[in-house]
């Protein structure tokens, strides 16, 4: 009986947990805001990293467009993606760490760091492939920069 | 990776107070250092290969200021803190006058120039691997950075984990020399071992630990809990790690996944080290981690 009865109120438990990740999915659409923004940063590296290293050939104007994609999503006024609750202990669907909320003005300098690598690219983009190259060191730093100090890795 | 230093520390002092073992600390044949000629491009290799920059810099110092080898960190635990200490060229406040053998002693077996056993937080266990010539040649290197006067600081760490004789016995169970990956290895994936196992110390964040905090050696490189709060830090065997050696070499250099996200947390510092490596040896590291063997057993999944 008693173990009938646990196995009912585990499943009960699995069920409720379900629930919860399901729920947890675009809960947050500040949460899915920001890390859009995050994944269109990356597919645009993507097509300059391919030239970078030469598995793509290098096309300036596909590579101007990429950079110029950056630079317009730097300019993207993020204030009401970070709302207050939408860490990494509040909120289990994301990765974004305590930190930020309490270093507003070094995330600020940190996405600063990041639209100047951009400006950067995008100047160096349409010229030839060795000024992308020596422009994307700079920009994948801006990134991990911020990654460090506040993202936490994946479950 | 913080904690599990620590824990490291506090089982080695409980386990040695228990009375279990009470070992003399080791130390390194004189011998063994006779007729090597230092190589100062060597030992700068080994310094960004081993991370011992990571470590012994300054809190947020950045570009050169690294090289300051000050000490200072804090590797936070809830029984104390521990303080990464000067390891600069001043012969007083630093290292500068310990001999080669002193380093090897230290790099290889824990025990400082007193004979005292020195934390798990430094990473000798996988030191103890290294070459006498890799030591020689890093201690050269060392020498010709800046001396810097801070004075180390003590670490905050109270009775009864301040005794350090008690690590003895934790050094017993867990400062075991030699390969975990052994077998048919060609030649890259042996210098990839050296890289990884003995000076590169990966497993320290990327393996899982036992309760007395040594490392689980039959989950190698499998991944870990995140010591510092949520996720978990990946594992690298080639069941999780599905990427090709080229881009495995292109992270450890560049940071960018195959995806272009960049890497984040504490692997930040560890690219800044790869990242002066050569191709060749990244490309290596690369191989020696698909001939990493996947473990039968399933890791636990925290
Ligand atoms: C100012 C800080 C900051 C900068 C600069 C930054 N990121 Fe991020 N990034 C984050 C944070 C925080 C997260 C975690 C967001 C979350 O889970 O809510 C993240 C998450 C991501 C993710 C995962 C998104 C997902 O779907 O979960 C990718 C990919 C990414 N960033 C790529 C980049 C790239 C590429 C750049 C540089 C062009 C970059 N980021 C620059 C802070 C930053
Ligand atoms: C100080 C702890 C630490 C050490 C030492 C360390 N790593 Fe990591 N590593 C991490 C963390 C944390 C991540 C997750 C990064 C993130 O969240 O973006 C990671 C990620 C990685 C990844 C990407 C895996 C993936 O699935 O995204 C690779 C590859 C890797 N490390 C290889 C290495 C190698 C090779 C070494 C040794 C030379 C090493 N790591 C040493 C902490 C460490
Ligand atoms: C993960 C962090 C870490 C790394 C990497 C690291 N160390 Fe340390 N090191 C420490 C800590 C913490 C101590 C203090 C240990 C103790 O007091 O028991 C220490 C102690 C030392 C000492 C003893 C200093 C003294 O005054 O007694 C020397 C020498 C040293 N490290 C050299 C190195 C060298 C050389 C490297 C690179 C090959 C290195 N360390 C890499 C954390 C680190």
């Amino acid at each position: 009986m008693m173990k009938r009865f646990s196995i009912f109120a585990a499943g009960l438990l699995t069920v409720a947990a379900i629930g919860t990740a399901i729920a947890h999915e675009g809960e947050n659409p500040a949460v899915k805001a920001r890390t859009s923004i995050m994944q269109l940063y990356a597919f645009n590296l993507g097509t300059l990293g391919g030239m970078a290293k030469g598995e793509t050939e290098y096309d300036a104007e596909a590579a101007t467009r990429a950079a110029n994609n950056i630079v317009v999503l730097t300019q993207i006024d993020q204030s009401e993606m970070w709302p207050a609750g939408s860490d990494n202990v509040t909120d289990p669907s994301t990765r974004a760490l305590p930190a930020i909320w309490e270093n507003f003005p070094d995330v600020g300098a940190k996405g600063q760091a990041l639209a100047d690598a951009a400006v950067a690219m995008q100047a160096a983009a349409g010229q030839d492939v060795e000024a992308l190259k020596g422009a994307m060191g700079n920009l994948g730093g801006a990134c991990s920069a911020c990654h460090k100090a506040y993202r936490a890795p994946k479950d | 990776m913080r904690r599990f230093f620590i824990f490291a520390a506090v089982f080695a002092v409980l386990v040695g107070l228990a009375g279990l073992v009470l070992t003399r600390p080791q130390r390194v044949d004189r011998t063994q250092l006779d007729g090597i000629t230092p190589d100062l491009a060597r030992g700068e290799t080994v310094f960004y290969a081993a991370g011992c920059v990571s470590c012994h810099s300054a809190p947020d110092a950045v570009g050169q200021e690294k090289l300051n080898l000050a000490g200072g960190r804090r590797f936070e635990s809830d029984f104390g803190t521990f303080i990464a200490p000067n390891i600069s060229s001043d012969p007083v406040a630093g290292i500068g006058s310990w001999s080669a053998l002193d380093l090897a002693n230290a790099l290889i077996h824990g025990t400082g120039p007193k004979g005292q056993h020195y934390y798990p937080a430094f990473p000798y266990t996988s030191y103890a691997n290294m070459t006498a010539e890799d030591v020689a040649s890093l201690h050269s290197f060392l020498g010709t950075l800046p001396a810097v006067t801070t004075e180390s600081t003590a670490h905050e760490v109270g009775l009864p984990f301040n005794i350090r004789r008690g690590l003895g016995g934790w050094k017993l169970l867990y400062l075991k020399p030699g390969w975990v990956v052994d077998g048919d290895l060609t030649d890259q994936q042996i210098l990839g071992r050296y890289l990884v196992e003995a000076l590169g110390h990966c497993a320290e964040c990327h393996t899982p630990r036992n309760g007395l905090g040594g490392l689980k050696r039959d989950l190698w490189l499998t991944g870990a809990p995140n010591p510092n709060g949520k996720g978990r830090i990946p594992g690298l065997t080639s069941d999780q790690l599905d990427w090709s050696e080229a881009d495995i070499a292109e992270y450890l250099k560049s940071g960018f996944t195959p995806d272009y996200d960049s890497a984040g947390g504490e692997m930040v510092e560890v690219i800044e080290n790869t990242s002066r490596l050569s191709d060749d040896e990244r490309l290596a590291i690369a191989a020696y981690l698909k001939a990493v063997p996947v473990p039968q057993i399933e890791p636990p999944s925290e």
